[in-house]
């Protein structure tokens, strides 16, 4: 053969790479967009430019903004932007790396019991008021988030004891989301009218709660698990060739299993603590993100991350000002808007890779 | 490259309590094509795997040049040894580069270097299937697969190649395709090669040395035309065969009834 089909593969893979990496900038200009655009949408009714020069005027004297204004979007508005940002970067990256380890399209936070496990913290400090930890305000989100670790390592526990199957794992995860639903149920049956009301909003799910505090203490936690978890891309990429192959290319498996079982576990409980229930993000990113460019995990974990960001500041700014000023909870939107969106894809598409 | 000789010493697995190798001993030249042959459940796929260190025997040793395996790290044992397993699936999409360069991960850190997308790219070349660079793995026929997880392993720059069962599930074209790259493989590369086989017409044919395998122990080791004789496929695989002799005198097997 001649020496420019040596070259044609080479080309190939670079155009490949090239166009992978292209799509990682748009997606981050997309998000950093819309979250401009979002800045300036709400109830009250500023325009996009008295927004700006409120965000301005925090960093150089530039001319005089009215309080209201000023309380509206640096207090308001945008910590929860940015607080739907890196809960949607969470639950995407979460989603691509489980699924990854997994080796199973279905699996999510939700589907492994981590949302289940937080709710039903959640749950047991509302109604009965006990907390692991801590008390006042907290003590929902330190429940709701040692409850998320807790269910995996029952999860993992008892996988471990069937010798580490992954089959074994993902149907534990289910169970145990069974169980925890029922616990959950036993508590609003005997809760209190205000108690109830509570627990219900909880489940599901919003960015309402959103302040600067906990905005501040996420965004570094989440860059830095996501980074933690993207030096695994390789081992992931192999590990889906299956066990075996993975093992003759030098992976422990069951190490990198663990470990990016346990950060994906910190990084979905850090925000749902804060958020509550919010399904369908950590399932559906990493698809929309396979079906545009592929599995590669050097892309995809980024990828399904900024696409999760997208997914739910669209839903969230929808939520916020559909119906203004009353609020739609953002769960109902998300599967509103992405399950359309993921339907179309998967038809449109012709490869049939997840059968 | 430098050929490896790779010698098994007593290496004994079993499962539950359950063995499935006993006590297997045997050595592999440099450059060598050899075939374990022996019923179903005799044992070869896990001896593949247990020199590939994929299963963790419970007693016995591989020696690499007589160096214990068992003291490399993963990494530096995974350059030595590639594996080849009997079929691949692939749960989520991944163009066919993308995975012959997973084959390099135990050479690379986190960034890809020109060097290593030339060595995936020779290795498409080749097999002679660079042209399936950007397509996807579910779209391939079992064949090409089948090459594709062979390149895989070999842009591993293994120095032993493991193979489990490369033929059986393929169509006669696939697998002397198949048979045919591993001997250019280990011609041309000077590496070795281990293959468990079912096919004894093909191992006939394609390997230097057979070692058959009977109730998990090794039961003769050697050439095919002194192993591949009725007697022994009688006492092994319990079945009358008759062995002729093909145009270039090896011996072909014709089962004839079970015993």
């Amino acid at each position: 053969m001649s020496e420019d089909e040596v070259f044609d593969a080479e080309e190939v893979y670079a155009r490949a790479s090239w166009k992978k990496t292209l799509f990682t900038l748009v997606l981050f200009v997309a998000v950093a967009l819309l979250a401009v655009f979002a800045i300036s949408m709400g109830a009250a009714s500023l325009g996009m430019g008295e927004c700006f020069r409120v965000v301005l005027a925090e960093f150089m004297p530039v001319e005089e903004v009215s309080t209201f204004a000023q309380v509206v979007v640096l207090q308001l508005r945008l910590p929860r932007i940015l607080m739907a940002i890196i809960t949607g970067i969470s639950l995407g990256v979460a989603g691509a790396v489980m699924q990854g380890v997994l080796r199973n399209p279905l699996v999510s936070p939700y589907t492994l019991g981590l949302s289940s496990g937080a709710a039903c913290g959640a749950a047991i400090a509302i109604v009965l008021g006990v907390g692991l930890l801590g008390t006042g305000r907290y003590i929902i989100v330190i429940n709701a988030f040692f409850f998320s670790l807790l269910t995996m390592a029952v999860v993992y526990g008892i996988s471990r004891i069937k010798g580490t199957s992954v089959e074994t794992l993902i149907l534990a995860g289910v169970a145990m989301g069974y169980l925890f639903s029922a616990v959950i149920s036993l508590l609003k049956y005997t809760s209190g009218h205000e108690e109830l009301r509570e627990v219900v909003f909880w489940l599901m799910g919003g960015l309402y709660t959103a302040r600067w505090e906990n905005v501040i203490i996420l965004i570094p936690a989440v860059f830095f698990l996501t980074v933690l978890l993207m030096r695994y891309s390789w081992d992931l990429n192999a590990m889906s060739a299956g066990e075996e192959v993975a093992v003759s290319l030098g992976i422990n498996v069951n190490r990198v299993r663990v470990t990016c079982l346990t950060l994906t576990t910190i990084l979905t409980a850090s925000v749902i603590a804060f958020t509550g229930v919010i399904g369908f993000i950590g399932l559906v990113s990493p698809h929309v993100c396979r079906l545009l460019i592929g599995n590669d995990h050097r892309y995809l974990i980024p990828c399904s991350g900024l696409i999760g960001a997208l997914l739910l500041l669209a839903s969230d700014t929808a939520c916020r000002t559909m119906i203004s000023p009353t609020e739609i909870p953002v769960g109902i939107v998300t599967s509103f808007i992405g399950v359309p969106f993921f339907l179309y894809l998967l038809v449109r598409r012709k490869r049939r890779w997840w059968q | 490259m430098v050929a490896v000789k790779l010698t098994v010493s007593d290496l004994t697995f079993g499962y539950d309590g359950k063995t499935t190798l006993d006590g297997i001993s045997l050595e592999i030249e440099k450059g060598d094509i050899v075939s374990l042959v022996g019923p179903n459940g005799a044992g070869k796929s896990t001896l593949i795997k247990c020199i590939d260190r994929i299963l963790k025997p419970q007693r016995g040793t591989v020696y690499i040049d007589g160096k214990e395996a068992a003291q490399l790290s993963s990494k530096d044992f995974s350059k030595m040894m590639g594996y080849v397993p009997q079929s691949t699936t692939e749960v989520f999409p991944y163009t066919v580069f993308d995975i012959v360069l997973m084959g390099r991960r135990p050479h690379i850190g986190w960034r890809v270097t020109g060097n290593d997308v030339k060595i995936v790219s020779r290795t498409l070349r080749f097999m002679g299937i660079e042209e399936f660079a950007s397509r996807y793995f579910d779209e391939l026929s079992g064949g090409e697969k089948q090459k594709i997880a062979m390149a895989r392993a070999l842009a591993q720059e293994p120095e032993v190649l493991l193979l489990d069962e490369p033929t059986s599930n393929l169509d006669i074209k696939h697998q002397l395709e198949v048979m045919n790259i591993v001997k250019k493989l280990v011609c041309e590369r000077n590496i070795s090669a281990v293959m468990a086989m079912h096919d004894l017409n093909l191992a006939s044919r394609f390997s230097d040395r057979i070692v058959m395998l009977k109730d998990k122990k090794v039961f003769k080791v050697g050439d095919p035309r002194s192993i591949l004789i009725s007697e022994n496929i009688e006492l092994v695989y319990g079945v009358r065969a008759e062995v002729i002799k093909d145009s270039k005198g090896m011996p072909y097997i014709m089962p004839i009834e079970p015993v």
